[in-house]
């Protein structure tokens, strides 16, 4: 299935190659880089880029380029969703995926690709299998190994792929037990220029970090489960026992791992958590325009909105922006005329505001465009769908783990037109 | 070479920055001197004897091979390492042998003999990994090779050597094609493997090696149906693919009525006015509503094999893998009646949220979805709303499915969303847009003239591009209906002084020739100020300029000829030829002489002849025919590979070629144990009356109960479908690992125990109903079923020897020896069982030998003390409770007089021939091991079987799983040949089945040797009374509690024996007991002492229940294997 990877940076060098199957040459990247070339933006490369002989099939994340090599047919999603699952292992392994990460752990680079495909075929995916085959190198162990000359590589070989759940590694042993799940909500919204709604949903996700000793086996209820509309699951949950119970049952993986993510039914109205008022103008023949936005919380149910940033894509033609926040900080980058502001928390009392003006090139007809405007924020202990864990039980193990449940709301992708 | 330094020159730039090991890279220098004394250097790393250093060396040379540098020159340095003992140095030579090996052929060959060691290692991950490597080498001369060592894993014991191999296959069948019909029976042979653990990739190879192979999957068509949600989920997408495939070819059209009924689009909508998926009861009333309508056809009946693939993929849509999902959603798009389509959109719609590559290729597959079922999406019309921050691709890919979305009733909201486009700064996307709009307006009449408003307004626009687009798109509409708008048409015409862009002024230029006279006065006056222009125009548009002239000099040629003739003469004199061309041509067409043929008489015909309205359709139309999800697909071309969706047939083939004949019950029921441990026993417990409520409720579950229940047979869905249904209905069997029939057996007792209750309850309602009647079925099922179940078993006997020890392999994989198939060693073990009164002599007369030789070595060593002492305690206290047993009742014997002499058991842990004279013997003896408590005793026995003696037998380099311990034996200074010795050794197993991976080392060699042991030698016995034995299963119910059916074996339906054969099984001791119903054992593991306890209830005619109580779930349900094994065989 897959031939060859090859990461490409930025800067388009290939800084790694793997091959699975013969040698590929490095010439077949010639075709992604035209492409590359064709495209505007880094992220308008095509995904997929038939050649005479191959097809390449490319994730951009990190701003790295993955590359794989494709020699007939096979699902292009399979190789994406693959690739990504790399980039996934390489994060999860290294802390960040960046060029200068890759290249200080070659090595382990190439053992993990190794032991994940087997010929062009995912072999073993699963974090927690890859961990006892391959140690993630941190500070200690590097400093360790490097003065007694041990090795990065699993003494034993796993067993999960053996047993039964082959999400989990056997022997997994911890003094304080514990198991945490994090409901985060994000709410995807397009805003239109006079402040109704378009098109406004919910999606979530239960993050879960669950260190218990043993094999133990959780079960986890909603208060309403019938909010959720769509579901996906961890392959470690139940699928039957949801169907019938709506009850999450499942054997943990041991570590991080997403659980669950959801769609909230679209029935149900979202309620919006900001709003923003806003006059943006550009005045025919004059070499200014004006700038204005304030922002305001609205059906917040009492909670704080923080961490509040506000982006725009500005148009092409303003030079310069001369604002003044009345908190927080803006800036504005006049070559990709991005404009973007740190508000930090809304105060409802004292409604943060962004006012000024904006110079435009002289001689220049006024801009015909709107810039939309973006809002990232987060609201601390609430799920913004009304969305509760009703109770985490545990079975098949003796001791009492601590439990906790922490809910967030943050903006998805949250857009205001203007 | 130069392309390459300048790569370097960048590296070395960063090198200096994070990495270190950069800086020494030999080949970084970049110089070639230097190079080649690094590499000496390199060499010299690689054989000193130094593992430290040697991995320092592979590391760097990984390095050099993961930057494309060449490393081929150090292959000899390299290959030496093939059998370091280091695993990481190991790991990272086989990296490189894999690289290179194709290149140094010769010496690649110096590695295989330490993959064919590998081969018959005695732990399986040693062996696929030796297999792994062996196949990845791609000599060609090795083949015959490789094709033995894959013939051997194909019947490995181990599920995933088996995997191994099957990855194998499409490794060797590139190598060499020549192989095919000997690899296709490899893959025969793997396909009916049962583990999920193959499953994937063996489907796989069978994709790449004989796709067209389709009659291979028949008889495991409904054992991958139901594995299906166990399996890996890459292998879920491979099996997915090729299942529908399959189906394809197999079964029927499921819309086979309704397209005859509607065709298009229209008939779609009643059809899916709710997006939900309906119920299977609705959709057969539906087809029964159309059957008069069908009168004159057979009314359609799905296969029941195909509604089971259906049924069996659904939950997948629910998959966090976004190719699962895509694949799941084609199978529904391809397979599905159009009903049922419906429930793939949601998923997909969800996977919209993912990375934007997904997003792309997902967003393909629903353009080409939407234009066949529009219906499907339109709910979610707003998720493909457009966002200024999606890449231009997303982007555009969106506006097509927002596009064959648009119908009368939503095109007024989409428009709208339009004009938001429209003001974009993405220019390619605006332009996308217009396009769109011109789409909605062809397709739509209402809103044509809405949209013809909208784009003559952007007409007006300030960006030229969009105003261009705008008279290209507006250019194909006007075409519809030309007479009408006259007024645009004129609008435009004012246009080409302002707009520069070639394109649209080609358009303009051909909308007025071609409706000339709409505009009879305007039109030659742009002739002229484009006679004037001519020189300095674009190609196209001077193409459009002398076609403007021609055919205005045929309508009107009073006022054009001059105008005509100069244009002509200017492109007379054209640097393009193609104008050059195109001028001679018209001169001659339109201006009659007398040479002119009679071609002139009809130009104005030829010129303004009624042009048909161009179509615009969407780019995705017809897509369909590749398979969705494909990367044919997504290209819309054939890439390499592909393999043709088929046509439904006209007439089902035979379903009977699916059929499966019954097999081997044992492994039914060790499959139900495996799924046990992933769905939860107690859900059944606390649950039962719940889900009675819901069976009642749920129609599905309704059916697998069609049989037996006969109120609920009249309205379950349709009989054909009933036997296949039983698989879903129970949701403990994780959706059924089940292969259908087959496993009916086992399935039923469950039912059986539902019924069971529902019987009762019947009977409290009925009042009347004769108890004996509801008991007598049962019995009378149960005596139909028996004989069957006798057939399966002797079948399963008679199996092949592989089977049995696969099921052995899943159970713990107790036995580690076999990795050499030798039939000496079968025979042996085969005579061992058979001969069990004579057994027992020999071993105690082992015995003995140990103890005495164990006391001579208690002289070094304190570390294994007699064990005179704890077996007197065992035994006193078994005598307290056979005491407290005898009052209960006389006939139970003593169990811990029978277990320690009868059970022990001798495993292999070193073969004479692979241990080169030397054999080495195991079993667990059943004895605490004094120095410390949580430690299993083992027993060895060597003898030395070779001419010569052996000295210092010691063992060493012990690697074992993280928690596990072990107490060596102390060393064997002398063993003469021809003797024999013991010595004890204790393992800490931490209470799993986890192998003991060490080396046993004579003076001269060394054996990679495991001892695994069964789950039943984990635990040490206790004594319990009767009430403390309920009372502490009363405390491990739930999860903890394991209960299975079965039937005895016919030698084992007495007490006496069923004592027997579960502490043979097991290390348990006999709890007394006051029915003689039931017998009763209690242990702890030695880990942890955890309980167990375990209850062997009989009733007549050799049934009986086994039940197992543990904390430890795992332990648990191994030990239900093990004791199955032992009472059923």
């Amino acid at each position: 299935m897959i031939h060859s990877l090859f990461l490409v940076n930025a800067s388009g060098d290939i800084f790694l190659e793997k091959h699975w199957k013969s040698v590929v040459s490095r010439s077949v990247c010639d075709y992604f880089f035209e492409a590359q070339e064709r495209a505007t933006e880094p992220e308008n490369v095509p995904p997929v880029i038939p050649t005479p002989h191959h097809y390449l099939i490319s994730v951009l994340r990190h701003r790295i380029y993955f590359v794989a090599v494709i020699q007939s047919e096979v699902p292009p999603l399979f190789v994406i969703e693959f690739l990504h699952r790399v980039v996934d292992t390489f994060q999860d392994y290294f802390g960040v995926c960046t060029e200068a990460a890759i290249k200080d752990n070659v090595v382990v680079v190439y053992e993990l690709l190794e032991e994940m495909l087997d010929n062009g075929f995912p072999l073993a995916t699963e974090s927690n299998i890859l961990k006892e085959l391959i140690k993630p190198p941190t500070i200690l162990r590097t400093m360790v190994n490097t003065i007694t000359g041990s090795t990065n590589v699993g003494e034993q070989l796993p067993t999960g792929q053996l047993s039964v759940v082959p999400w989990r590694r056997t022997g997994v042993k911890y003094t304080n037990n514990e198991a945490y799940f994090d409901v985060v909500e994000e709410i995807d919204a397009i805003i239109d220029k006079s402040g109704s709604t378009i098109t406004a949903e919910i999606q979530g996700v239960i993050d879960a970090c669950v260190k218990l000793t043993g094999m133990p086996d959780l079960t986890l209820s909603f208060m309403n489960p019938r909010l959720l509309d769509d579901v996906s699951f961890h392959p470690c949950v139940r699928f039957k026992r949801w169907e019938a119970e709506r009850i999450l049952s499942f054997i943990p993986p041991d570590g991080n791992f997403r659980l669950l993510s959801y769609h909230v039914s679209s029935q149900n109205l979202v309620a919006i958590p900001v709003y923003v008022k806003h006059n943006i103008t550009f005045r025919e023949g004059s070499s200014q325009g004006r700038f204005d936005l304030t922002l305001g919380p609205k059906q917040t149910m009492g909670k704080a909105v923080e961490s509040v940033l506000v982006s725009s894509q500005l148009p092409r033609g303003v030079l310069n922006a001369n604002l003044n926040p009345s908190q927080g900080t803006y800036t504005f980058d006049p070559v990709t005329k991005m404009l973007s502001w740190d508000v930090g928390k809304i105060n409802p009392q004292k409604l943060p505001s962004l006012k000024g003006t904006m110079s435009l090139q002289a001689g220049a007809s006024k801009p015909d465009e709107n810039p939309s405007i973006n809002i990232q924020f987060k609201i601390q202990q609430m799920a913004i769908s009304g969305l509760k864990v009703n109770r985490l039980d545990m079975y098949g193990e003796k001791y009492k783990p601590f439990k906790g449940i922490k809910y967030m709301t943050k903006a998805g992708k949250f857009q205001v037109r203007t | 070479m130069s392309a390459s330094s300048a790569f370097n020159d960048e590296k070395g730039g960063s090198s200096s920055v994070g990495e270190p090991e950069y800086g020494h890279d030999p080949a970084s220098g970049g110089i070639f001197s230097s190079d080649y004394k690094r590499h000496d250097d390199l060499k010299e790393m690689l054989d000193s004897n130094k593992d430290s250093l040697k991995l320092e060396a592979m590391k760097r040379i990984v390095a050099m091979i993961a930057r494309g540098k060449n490393a081929s020159d150090l292959f000899p340095a390299v290959v030496k390492n093939v059998a370091c003992k280091n695993i990481e140095v190991k790991k990272l030579v086989y990296v490189y042998l894999v690289r290179y090996a194709e290149e140094q052929q010769d010496l690649a060959l110096l590695s295989i003999s330490t993959f064919q060691r590998g081969l018959k290692d005695p732990n399986q991950l040693i062996r696929a990994s030796a297999l792994r490597v062996l196949s990845s080498i791609r000599v060609t001369i090795i083949v015959p090779i490789m094709m033995l060592a894959i013939k051997e894993a194909a019947s490995d014991m181990s599920p995933y050597v088996r995997k191994t191999a099957a990855h194998a296959i499409p490794k060797l069948y590139s190598l060499d094609p020549e192989q095919k019909d000997q690899l296709i029976e490899v893959i025969e042979k793997l396909l009916a493997d049962k583990t999920t653990l193959v499953a994937g990739s063996v489907v796989m190879a069978f994709e790449e090696v004989c796709p067209e192979r389709i009659d291979l999957i028949h008889k495991n068509y409904r054992k991958l149906c139901n594995l299906l949600i166990d399996v890996e989920e890459w292998g879920q997408v491979v099996i997915i693919n090729m299942l529908t495939r399959y189906a394809r070819t197999q079964f029927l059209n499921p819309n086979i009525n309704e397209s005859l009924l509607e065709e298009g689009s229209g008939g779609d909508k009643t059809f899916y006015g709710s997006d939900e998926d309906e119920d299977e009861d609705e959709e057969e009333k539906e087809k029964n509503a159309e059957a008069p309508a069908m009168a004159k056809r057979k009314p359609y009946v799905m296969d029941p094999d195909h509604r089971l693939l259906l049924r069996n993929t659904k939950p997948l849509l629910q998959s966090r893998n976004a190719a699962v999902v895509m694949a799941v959603a084609q199978l529904y798009f391809h397979l599905a009646p159009k009903a049922e389509v419906g429930v793939i959109a949601k998923a997909l719609v969800r996977l919209l949220r993912s990375h934007s590559e997904v997003q792309y290729v997902v967003l393909q597959n629903v353009a080409t979805m939407t234009i066949k079922r529009r219906g499907m999406f339109e709910p979610y019309l707003k998720s493909f709303y457009i966002r200024s921050t999606d890449p231009t691709q997303i982007k555009v890919l969106k506006l097509e499915v927002l596009t064959n979305l648009a119908n009368e009733t939503n095109i007024s909201t989409i428009l709208r969303e339009f004009q938001t486009y429209i003001k974009s700064m993405d220019k390619d996307f605006v332009a996308a847009t217009i396009q769109a709009i011109g789409r909605c307006a062809t397709n739509i009449g209402e809103v044509r003239d809405t949209c013809l408003n909208g784009l003559v307004q952007l007409l007006s626009n300030r960006d030229e591009l969009v105003v261009a687009e705008s008279v290209v798109v507006i250019k194909k509409l006007l075409q519809m209906q030309p007479e009408k708008h006259s007024d645009i048409i004129k609008h435009m015409a004012k246009l080409t002084d302002n707009i520069q862009v070639p394109m649209a002024r080609a358009s303009i230029l051909w909308l007025i020739g071609e409706y000339c006279e709409h505009v009879p006065k305007i039109a030659p006056d742009v002739l002229r100020k484009m006679a004037k222009s001519f020189t300095n125009e674009e190609d196209i548009v001077k193409l459009q300029i002398i076609n403007l002239a021609a055919k205005l000099y045929l309508t009107n040629s009073k006022q054009t000829k001059l105008l005509t003739q100069y244009v002509l003469n200017l492109a007379k004199y054209d640097q393009n030829y193609d104008i050059r061309d195109r001028a001679r041509f018209i001169r001659q067409l339109i201006v009659p002489t007398e040479k002119s043929g009679a071609l002139s008489k009809y130009a104005k015909k030829l010129f303004l002849a009624l042009k048909p309205a161009p179509v615009l359709e969407s780019p995705f139309k017809d897509r369909d025919h590749f398979q969705l999800g494909s990367l044919s697909h997504l290209l819309n071309a054939k890439a390499g590979g592909y393999q043709e969706l088929p046509d439904w047939p006209e007439a089902a083939p035979d379903p009977s070629v699916r059929n499966v004949e019954v097999k081997d019950s044992v492994f039914t029921l060790l499959e139900r144990v495996t799924t046990l441990t992933s769905v939860p026993e107690w859900t059944k417990c606390s649950s039962r009356e719940k889900r009675k409520e819901k069976k009642v409720e749920k129609p599905f579950y309704s059916d697998s109960e069609g049989e037996s229940g006969p109120t609920e047979s009249a309205d379950s869905e349709s009989d054909s479908a009933s036997g296949s249904e039983s698989g879903s209905g129970s949701e403990e069997s994780g959706s059924g690992s089940e292969s259908v029939e087959s496993e009916e057996g086992s399935e039923s007792e469950e039912e059986e125990e539902d019924e069971e209750e529902k019987n009762k309850k019947k009977k409290k309602k009925e009042l009347k109903k004769p108890v004996q009647e509801s008991e007598s079925e049962q019995s009378s099922e149960e005596e139909e079923r028996k004989p069957e179940r006798k057939s399966k078993q002797r079948k399963s006997d008679s199996e092949s020897e592989s089977d049995e020890e696969e099921s052995e392999s899943e159970s713990s994989q107790s036995e580690s020896e076999d990795s050499e198939s030798e039939a000496e060693i079968k025979k042996k073990k085969k005579a061992a069982e058979s001969k069990p009164p004579t057994k027992p002599v020999k071993k105690e007369n082992k015995k003995e030998k140990k103890e005495m030789s164990l006391l001579d070595l208690d002289d070094f060593e304190p570390a294994p003390s007699p064990q005179v002492t704890p077996v007197n305690t065992f035994l006193s206290n078994s005598l307290v409770t056979d005491l407290e047993g005898l009052s209960l009742s006389d006939t139970v014997l003593s169990p811990a007089t029978i277990a320690p002499s009868s059970a022990l058991k001798n495993y292999e842990l070193l073969h004479r021939i692979t241990g080169e004279g030397l054999s080495v013997e195991y079993c667990f003896s059943r004895q605490p091991f004094s120095p410390d408590a949580n430690m299993v005793a083992v027993q060895m026995q060597f003898t030395n079987n070779a001419t010569s003696d052996t000295k210092n037998l010691h063992m060493e380099d012990v690697k074992l799983q993280s928690g596990m311990r072990v107490k060596e034996f102390p060393e064997i200074e002398l063993l003469p040949a021809g003797e024999t010795a013991a010595a004890v050794m204790g393992i800490d197993f931490c209470d799993s089945t986890q192998a003991a991976n060490f080396q046993l080392c004579t003076h001269t060699k060394k054996f990679f040797v495991s001892i695994q042991p069964p789950v039943g030698e984990l635990m040490r016995p206790i004594f319990l009374t009767e009430n403390e034995f309920k009372k502490e299963q009363g405390q491990l119910m739930g999860m903890n509690e394991i209960t299975e059916k079965l039937t005895l074996d016919a030698k084992c339906r007495n007490e006496h024996a069923i004592v027997q054969r579960v502490t043979t099984a097991a290390n348990l001791s006999r709890v007394p007991c006051g029915s003689d119903k039931e017998c009763r054992f209690a242990g702890r593991t030695v880990t942890s002492s955890s309980l167990v306890l375990v209850t062997v209830a009989t009733k007549e005619e050799g049934a009986a229940q086994l039940t197992v109580n543990c904390e430890k779930m795992l332990i648990g349900t191994m030990l239900v294997k093990d004791i199955l094994l032992a009472l059923t065989q």
